[in-house]
C-alpha cells in the first residue's frame, strides 16, 4: 500500500467520525484534534477505524504520533512497509 | 408521546415499527419520534399485542398523548410481525434520517435498492440544492436546553463543592490495562470516573433522587447520564444504565455505543427519560474544572476537567502527580454540603483503588 492510499485511508477513518468536516482542507501539519474536533472517544474510534481498515494495533504511547495528519500517516506507512513516496 | 426531557412538550410521530396486531415484548422500539434531542427510538414498557395505532406519522402531539393502545397478554408467545408498515415506502434508517436532514418526502422518492427500497443515494439525489434543517433544529435544541437551565436555576437551591483527586495510580493502571486489551476494548478515563461516580452514589442514596411532585423520590437503580456533545452543536445526556453494576469493559463498549448512537441517531427513549444523575466532562477542551447545572428532575451533576500535571505533597515531598478536579453541584432541598462532601471524598477513595472498581 502507497502513501498515498495509507492518507486516502485515514482521510476515510476521519471523515466517519467527522462527517461534516471539509477533508480537502486539513492541513497535514496542524493538530487534528484541533481542526477536527476531536474528544478522547474520537480519537479512540479514529485508532479503532485504522486498525480495522489497515490491520494495524497502534499502542496508546503512539497516540501521540497522530497528532497530525502527516504523523499519523508517516507512522503507518512505516507500520505497513509501504515503498511509494507520495 | 414520552416525555424525555425537563422541559419536552411535544414530538413528532415519524415512523412506526410494529402495525396493529403485532406482538411485542417489553424493552422493544415501537416506534420513532422527533424530538429537540434528534430522533429517538421509542421502547415499550408493557408486552402484549399492538391493538390500535392512534397517532399517524407526520403528527405532532403533545407530551402524555397515548401514541397507541396495546392489549396486555400474559405469556404472548406469537412472534412479532415484520416491522414494516404496509404502503409506506421502504427505507433504511440511515436513508430516513438523511431525507429529515435534508427535507426530503420520502414518499417522493423513487428507490433504487432492493425492491425499491429507498437509498441514502437515491435521497440525496432528490435533495433540494440547500438543506433547510440542520441550523433550526440546533436553534430548538439551544432553546430548550435554555429552558431547562433556568428552571433549574430557578427552582432548584444548588450548592457547588470541588476536590482535586490524585489519579497517578488510576493512570498507571489504566495504561497498564490498555495494554492487555485489543484496541476495541481499551479504557478511558472517563469510564473510571462513571463508575467511581455511580458507586459512590451507592454511598450516598440521596443524590441519585429525583424530584417529582415536590418530594425526593430515591431511585434503586444508578443510571448515569454522560453528557454528550454533539459534532453539529448542543448536547444530550442520555443514560449508561444500571452503571454501578456494569464491569469496565462493559461500561466503555457501553459508553462507545451510546456516543454514536447521540451523535448519529437512534437513542432509546428510556436512555433519555431514566439518567438519575449527571456526569459531565470537559477535560478534552482543555477545561480544568466544570462546575454544572442541575439537570431537573435530577438532584446532582458530578464535572471532570482535564488531567493534569501539578505538584503534589506525597509523603513530606512535593512530586508531579496527574490530578483533576471533580465537582459537584446538587440540590440543598435533598443533600447539604456535607453529605456531597462525602460523596466526592467516596469518588476520590474509588479512584485510588481502580482495579476494585
Amino acid at each position: 500500500m502507497t502513501r498515498d492510499e495509507i492518507r486516502a485511508t485515514v482521510l476515510r477513518v476521519l471523515g466517519a467520525i467527522a462527517p461534516e468536516a471539509d477533508l480537502a482542507a486539513l492541513r497535514d501539519d496542524v493538530d487534528l484534534r484541533e481542526q477536527l474536533d476531536l474528544d478522547s472517544m474520537d480519537v479512540l474510534n479514529f485508532v479503532v477505524g485504522l486498525h480495522a481498515a489497515l490491520g494495524v494495533e497502534i499502542p496508546e504511547a503512539d497516540y501521540p504520533r497522530f497528532a497530525t495528519l502527516a504523523g499519523g500517516v508517516e507512522y503507518l506507512t512505516a507500520r505497513r512497509g509501504a515503498d511509494a513516496p507520495a | 408521546m414520552p416525555i424525555l426531557g425537563a422541559d419536552m412538550t411535544a414530538g413528532t410521530l415519524i415512523a412506526w415499527r410494529v402495525r396493529p396486531g403485532a406482538v411485542v415484548q417489553r424493552g422493544d422500539t415501537i416506534a420513532e419520534v422527533e424530538t429537540d434531542k434528534g430522533l429517538i427510538d421509542v421502547e415499550v414498557f408493557v408486552g402484549g399485542v399492538v391493538e390500535k395505532i392512534l397517532v399517524e406519522p407526520g403528527a405532532t402531539v403533545p407530551t402524555g398523548t397515548v401514541l397507541a393502545l396495546i392489549r396486555e397478554e400474559a405469556g404472548a408467545a406469537v412472534p412479532a410481525a415484520p416491522p414494516v408498515a404496509a404502503g409506506r415506502p421502504r427505507i433504511s434508517p440511515l436513508a430516513r434520517r438523511l431525507a429529515e436532514d435534508l427535507g426530503v418526502d420520502p414518499a417522493s422518492v423513487t428507490g433504487t435498492g432492493p425492491d425499491g427500497a429507498i437509498t441514502r443515494e437515491d435521497v440525496e439525489r432528490a435533495a433540494p440544492a440547500a438543506p433547510a434543517r440542520g441550523r433550526l433544529d440546533l436553534a430548538r435544541m439551544r432553546q430548550t436546553i435554555g429552558a431547562a437551565m433556568a428552571r433549574s436555576k430557578r427552582e432548584i437551591p444548588h450548592y457547588y463543592l470541588a476536590t482535586t483527586i490524585d489519579l497517578a495510580r488510576a493512570r498507571a493502571w489504566l495504561a497498564e490495562e490498555n495494554t492487555r486489551r485489543p484496541v476495541t476494548e481499551r479504557l478511558l478515563p472517563g469510564v473510571l470516573f462513571v463508575k467511581a461516580v455511580a458507586l459512590a452514589l451507592r454511598e450516598v442514596p440521596e443524590l441519585n433522587t429525583v424530584w417529582r411532585d415536590g418530594e425526593a423520590v430515591p431511585s434503586a437503580a444508578v443510571h448515569v447520564g454522560v453528557a454528550v456533545t454533539l459534532r453539529q452543536g448542543g448536547l444530550v445526556a442520555p443514560a449508561l444504565h444500571d452503571a454501578d453494576r456494569a464491569s469496565l469493559g462493559d461500561l466503555m463498549r457501553a459508553l462507545r455505543d451510546l456516543v454514536q448512537r447521540a451523535r448519529t441517531g437512534g437513542l432509546r427513549s428510556s436512555e433519555l427519560s431514566d439518567p438519575t444523575v449527571t456526569v459531565t466532562s470537559l477535560g478534552d477542551q482543555g477545561v480544568e474544572t466544570v462546575v454544572g447545572i442541575v439537570y431537573p428532575p435530577q438532584v446532582a451533576i458530578v464535572g471532570f476537567g482535564r488531567i493534569v500535571e501539578r505538584p503534589w505533597v506525597v509523603e513530606g515531598r512535593v512530586v508531579p502527580r496527574p490530578v483533576v478536579t471533580a465537582t459537584l453541584s446538587a440540590d440543598h432541598r435533598v443533600s447539604d454540603g456535607h453529605r456531597g462532601g462525602r460523596f466526592l471524598a467516596a469518588v476520590d477513595r474509588l479512584l485510588q483503588q481502580p482495579e476494585r472498581l
